[in-house]
């Protein structure tokens, strides 16, 4: 092969390359546009001051919005953050502080399969746990499904920090006496607390668009409910509905709720993509 | 989602057992350290049983259909039909093969010539603007790509492809025909390229890190010899990323199996075989997801319940086939 081919060749290749980039990167910007697009306008002050109500309010033009899924969501994730945290991080120390306990290595088989399971397992799991049991689909079914989901990814991000967080540290504490648990709740975890929190945001991120779970566990509600026993609202489950839904009244609606979503989760995993990277460049240094 | 690498741990995998003296045994029996551990152990074993909670509880909830109708034929029966009472669930099993490996087919070569673009070609800024916006892709939830298919992309491709197609085979190609279908706006099709974009993210980033953990001297030794940079990579970098890359692509599989959301907005949903290209579809999540709230009957509940279960079997057999083979790739590092 003479120079000038694989010259060639190496140019070909790196064309290919840049219309392959180019094939996967459009998409991305056309589905933001339209959402930017269509989303915005549909926006208004009503959006977010009313509760969604029944199909006629939107048909017959009478004020109508998306403020019960706005506020159900948030009630929804932060009662399953406040379930989800404790779990998530005493499993991370376990993986990362605990190495000889005999759990730890099933803690993190265990740990690796539930984040590889599809969430809507989570719902069915919640359905059978929770709804079951209590007689009907509610709000707190909804933070049990969510709490399953956010556990592994905070188990896991817990579990990577920590590791990371120097050996010194560890060893600088026992070494004047500290008994462990001191090293780890005293030295080892404010330490790691950037990390900490990035991967509780991340998994919050995460449970926050997922709608699978929430159809199977809060249901959903067209009013504003702020009872963690009867069925409530979330935007995922929200955007969902209006999609399928014959009206086209309630389509807009679905892009302006489909904006809302997207900011929230993106900014959400954007701040904790930052400190992971922050992170990172300083382990390295 | 890219997980900070583990690094540091203890030396020669000593651990914390520094049980040398009495006095460190004495400390480390304090009682902080006991209800410490005690709590640690107690919340990490309620994740460790709700994995295992997890088969058996959806198992015992699908039990009655695999009573009714047996393990195997529940699996090979073509019919789903709740009115009449008879649940099969192969065709959500084929639906989920199908859709699952042919996104994947379409994702791999896209998502590999990202990757390689972005590790290997662009300039440090232009591979972090990528990196960043790959990232972006795979943060936008499910149902909103799925809104976006149901207004936009699903009516458009509907006119602009499946149509003309579909009048070109009536006139043309009869023989087709059959395998096409009449097109409708939710299809197989549809389904199968929004999984597939879905997917890209997650095989860009696994196929990084592994581009990522060839070492320099690798790619410096081809440099030396005069390799041109497709050279380099083809000879030096790709064969030693490659185990990373295939665990990488398992595990988007994994993804697309689960995928739930966009799919179930989007395929249709055909209860029962044959499936066509641009006709209705159906896969184990989107049944799931579509049957569930209107599933009153017992029957109907359980082999919901039942489709959910082998969806479990069938993403931890991917799973576990993917970190089998990322030990295989760290059982190897040293020889390669």
């Amino acid at each position: 092969m003479t120079l000038r081919t694989r010259y060639l060749r190496d140019r070909t290749i790196e064309v290919a390359l840049v219309l392959l980039t180019l094939l996967v990167v459009v998409p991305l910007f056309i589905i933001i546009l339209y959402v930017i697009m269509n989303g915005f306008s549909a926006l208004n002050f009503s959006f977010f001051t009313e509760e969604l109500g029944s199909p006629a309010r939107a048909m017959q033009g009478r004020p109508t919005g998306l403020m019960h899924s706005i506020i159900g969501t948030i009630v929804i994730d932060l009662v399953a953050l406040v379930m989800a945290v404790p779990f998530g991080i005493a499993t991370g120390i376990m993986m990362s502080e605990y190495q000889e306990h005999p759990f730890a290595p099933v803690a993190r088989l265990m740990t690796s399969t539930l984040n590889g399971m599809p969430a809507v397992l989570m719902g069915l799991l919640a359905y059978a746990l929770v709804v079951k049991n209590t007689g009907g689909f509610s709000a707190l079914a909804g933070s049990v499904a969510l709490a399953f989901v956010m556990v592994p990814i905070i188990a896991r991000t817990t579990e990577s920090v920590l590791r990371v967080t120097p050996w010194n540290l560890r060893e600088a504490g026992l070494s004047l006496g500290l008994p462990r648990w001191k090293v780890t709740t005293a030295l080892v975890l404010p330490a790691a607390r950037a990390g900490v929190v990035t991967g509780i945001l991340i998994a919050f991120a995460r449970a926050a668009g997922e709608a699978a779970p929430l159809l199977l566990t809060s249901f959903g509600n067209n009013y504003l409910s702020f009872n963690l026993t009867q069925p409530m609202d979330t935007l995922p489950q929200r955007l969902y509905s209006l999609a399928i839904s014959p009206y086209k009244q309630w389509h807009a609606m679905g892009w302006g709720g489909a904006i809302i979503l997207l900011l929230f989760v993106m900014v959400t995993f954007f701040v904790g993509r930052l400190v992971i990277r922050k992170l990172e460049k300083e382990s390295h240094a | 989602m890219t997980d900070i690498a583990v690094r540091s741990g203890p030396p020669s995998g000593a651990g914390l057992q520094l049980n040398t003296g009495r006095l460190t045994a004495a400390r480390y029996r304090a009682p902080g350290d006991r209800a410490f551990k005690t709590v640690v152990v107690a919340l990490s074993s309620a994740v460790i049983l709700l994995a295992i909670a997890m088969a058996v509880v959806i198992y015992l909830e699908a039990a009655p259909t695999f009573r009714a109708f047996g393990y195997l034929s529940f699996l090979s029966e073509t019919t789903w039909d709740p009115v009449a009472a008879v649940h099969g669930a192969l065709p959500f099993i084929l639906g989920t093969l199908l859709t699952s490996f042919s996104a994947l087919a379409l994702a791999v070569i896209p998502a590999l010539g990202v990757a390689i673009f972005s590790s290997e070609y662009a300039a440090p800024p232009l591979a972090a603007l990528i990196n960043y916006t790959v990232d972006l892709l795979a943060a936008i939830p499910s149902v909103v790509i799925g809104l976006w298919g149901i207004f936009n992309f699903a009516p458009q491709m509907r006119d602009a492809v499946y149509m003309p197609i579909y009048l070109w085979a009536l006139e043309e190609a009869e023989w087709m025909l059959p395998i096409i279908g009449a097109p409708s706006t939710y299809n197989f099709v549809t389904a199968t390229l929004i999984l597939a974009l879905m997917i890209v993210p997650y095989t860009v980033a696994l196929s990084r890190d592994a581009i990522g953990q060839v070492p320099r001297e690798q790619r410096e030794a081809a440099w030396a010899l005069g390799a041109t940079r497709w050279e380099v990579l083809r000879k030096a970098v790709l064969p030693y990323a490659r185990t990373g890359i295939i665990a990488g692509i398992l595990l988007s599989l994994a993804r697309a199996l689960g995928e739930t959301m966009a799919v179930a907005m989007l395929i249709g949903n055909r209860n029962r075989l044959p499936f066509t290209l641009f006709g209705p579809a159906a896969t184990m999540p989107s049944v799931i997801i579509n049957e569930f709230r209107e599933a009153v009957e017992p029957l109907h509940y359980s082999s919901i319940m039942a489709v959910g279960f082998y969806l479990f079997f069938v993403t931890i057999g991917i799973n576990l086939l993917a970190s089998w083979v990322q030990q295989k790739l760290s059982l190897s590092k040293g020889a390669v």
